[in-house]
């Protein structure tokens, strides 16, 4: 749940698959064109999934439905992948030799 | 008064939206036959060098270092021939305020947007063009909106462009995402007209003028230090706006320096489409935008771009994803420095291209870029790999984008490939002799010869081949 004010996330198809344009691939011209955006929601309440309109950090006024609350990052470095270990061992035995005796 | 806002009705004003966002009526400078002032247009903005270079002083912009990679170069001497393997050097363009060149071009069109009395900048970009333009709305006080083409139909999205979100958010602009599609740019016009806010295109002649200042700053700094200017300038090359503006400020500092172009190979993945947005792991500098981009300039979102790559370019070369990906750890490895990946793309062609050239002589990679979570080799490699693309080691000559990527099993298999740049030009005179309503004249294939930086043989030739 979401009161007036509070910072959230919501989306919304700007283009429906019928309605995009000729010079598409075939695959994206089965699928709408969508919109995320945040903002602070200017109803006084509101559910996940919702629609509802929001004032963006521009002062601009965008609808669409609520997806999320106080929307976060989750941006982080991603699963191990041992190959960049493999490279940087390459590269130092390439320039400086191999290992220490 | 009711507006239509049809895909038809919005992308048929854009003209009028255009020049009521930029204050550029872009009319003034077609001339006779397929002729445009190009020169016209980058003097008329009403910023010399001079002022895009005091503009950037004001808003902490450029006079970035210049640094010597001397472990990169003694590992291509390792690989060169005798008496084989130029000097390397990088720009570090990542102690720009949002970690990119990118600022050079936002710096003049904020400050221009401001001059102008537009209340705010909006800017259609993934890459770190929007942190730019955030760093530098938020210093000169504008407001910014920044719109990205960011997710599939999934809603999985590049985590090098979600945090390019976070990073303007970060800086107080609106980020306004969207799913795959060239309508992105639909969506940018009907948000010009809506909020009067000034189009800080990156093919404006404010955008790319602004670049001239690191050309200008490679030719001067090499002067100062060495006592001579660099023997070659590889640029990474995708909208054509950083080799353009770098080349003409090279020019501007008295350099001769060969001017090289450098893309990340994406050769059969389409740039539009919704499976394949995923399964590519560069979202710039790649051949998707770089050709089509430098065949045909003016397919922007301003009428005639500023970014004219084949007017300045003397070679085109294509690298591999697997190797920008490794000369990427190779910075980090070897020389003690993280940055990229995508940054890194004329770094890695500089590295193969020093082979070639006297270990006398100097090639300087002109950028780097900031690097973080979501946009660094590792979260960038996860997400191929979870996406299918499998992760191996060997020729990367034997890459096939969106199947897999290859990096060098050792330094030596890092080569950087010819692209067929007169292939390009002939590419380029055939699109704008298709334009000419009338028999093209000896202006014509004048204006011709400046923009493929060819000569009157070769457009004659090509022209030739069409009947023309």
């Amino acid at each position: 749940m979401a009161v007036k004010n509070d910072w959230v996330r919501i989306h919304r198809n700007v283009l429906e698959p019928q309605d995009r344009t000729g010079k598409l691939p075939e695959d994206t011209k089965k699928v709408p064109l969508e919109m995320w955006v945040k903002g602070r929601l200017q109803e006084d309440r509101a559910e996940i999934g919702d629609e509802v309109t929001v004032k963006t950090c521009v002062g601009r006024l965008e609808h669409g439905k609520l997806i999320e609350v106080n929307p976060c990052y989750e941006l982080n470095y991603g699963e191990f992948v041992p190959e960049i270990l493999t490279m940087e061992e390459s590269l130092r035995t390439a320039l400086f030799g191999g290992e220490e005796k | 008064m009711i507006v239509d806002r049809s895909y038809q009705a919005v992308t048929g004003r854009m003209s009028q939206i255009i020049e009521k966002a930029m204050g550029v009526d872009y009319s003034r400078y077609e001339r006779d036959g397929i002729i445009f002032d190009y020169e016209a247009l980058m003097n008329d903005t009403g910023y010399s060098l001079e002022d895009h270079i005091r503009i950037q002083q004001t808003y902490n912009v450029g006079h970035t270092p210049v640094f010597e990679l001397h472990n990169l170069t003694a590992l291509a001497r390792k690989y060169a021939a005798p008496g084989k393997g130029a000097r390397i050097f990088v720009k570090d363009e990542a102690s720009n305020p949002a970690g990119s060149f990118k600022e050079r071009r936002a710096c003049t069109s904020v400050y221009h947007a401001k001059k102008m009395g537009y209340r705010g900048v909006i800017a259609a970009t993934s890459g770190n063009y929007g942190a730019a333009v955030a760093s530098q709305a938020a210093m000169q006080g504008l407001k910014c909106i920044i719109v990205q083409e960011c997710y599939d139909s999934k809603a999985s999205g590049q985590p090098e462009i979600i945090e390019k979100a976070r990073k303007c958010e970060a800086l107080g602009a609106e980020v306004l995402q969207l799913s795959v599609g060239p309508e992105l740019f639909y969506e940018v016009l009907m948000m010009l007209e809506d909020t009067g806010y000034f189009n800080a295109s990156l093919y404006s002649a404010f955008g790319v003028g602004g670049v001239e200042t690191l050309g200008w700053e490679l030719g001067h700094q090499f002067k100062e230090r060495y006592g001579r200017h660099p023997d070659v300038v590889v640029c990474a090359n995708a909208g054509g706006g950083n080799l353009t503006g770098t080349a003409r400020g090279l020019k501007k500092a008295g350099c001769d320096a060969q001017v090289i172009a450098a893309s990340v190979d994406l050769k059969g993945l389409s740039m539009a489409s919704d499976t394949q947005f995923n399964r590519k792991s560069f979202t710039t500098a790649h051949t998707g935008f770089g050709v089509p981009y430098a065949t045909d300039p003016d397919h922007s979102d301003v009428p005639r771009s500023a970014a004219r790559p084949l007017r300045y370019m003397d070679r085109y070369v294509t690298v591999k994803q697997g190797e920008v990906f490794y000369i990427t750890e190779a910075l980090a490895a070897l020389e003690g420095m993280e940055k990229g990946p995508a940054g890194n793309t004329s770094l890695a062609a500089a590295f193969s291209l020093a082979q070639e050239l006297d270990q006398d002589q100097i090639i300087v990679a002109q950028e780097t870029e900031y690097t973080g979570a979501g946009k660094h080799i590792q979260p960038q490699l996860a997400f191929a790999r979870r996406n299918g693309i499998e992760l191996k080691f060997g020729d990367p000559r034997t890459e096939v984008p969106g199947e897999n990527i290859v990096f060098p099993a050792d330094p030596s298999l890092l080569r950087a490939q010819d692209a067929d740049l007169d292939h390009m030009r002939s590419s380029l005179i055939r699109r704008q002799a298709s334009h000419a309503s009338a028999p093209l004249t000896d202006g014509d294939i004048a204006y011709l010869v400046e923009e493929t930086k060819s000569s009157p043989e070769f457009v004659r030739k090509v022209l030739e081949s069409l009947g023309k």
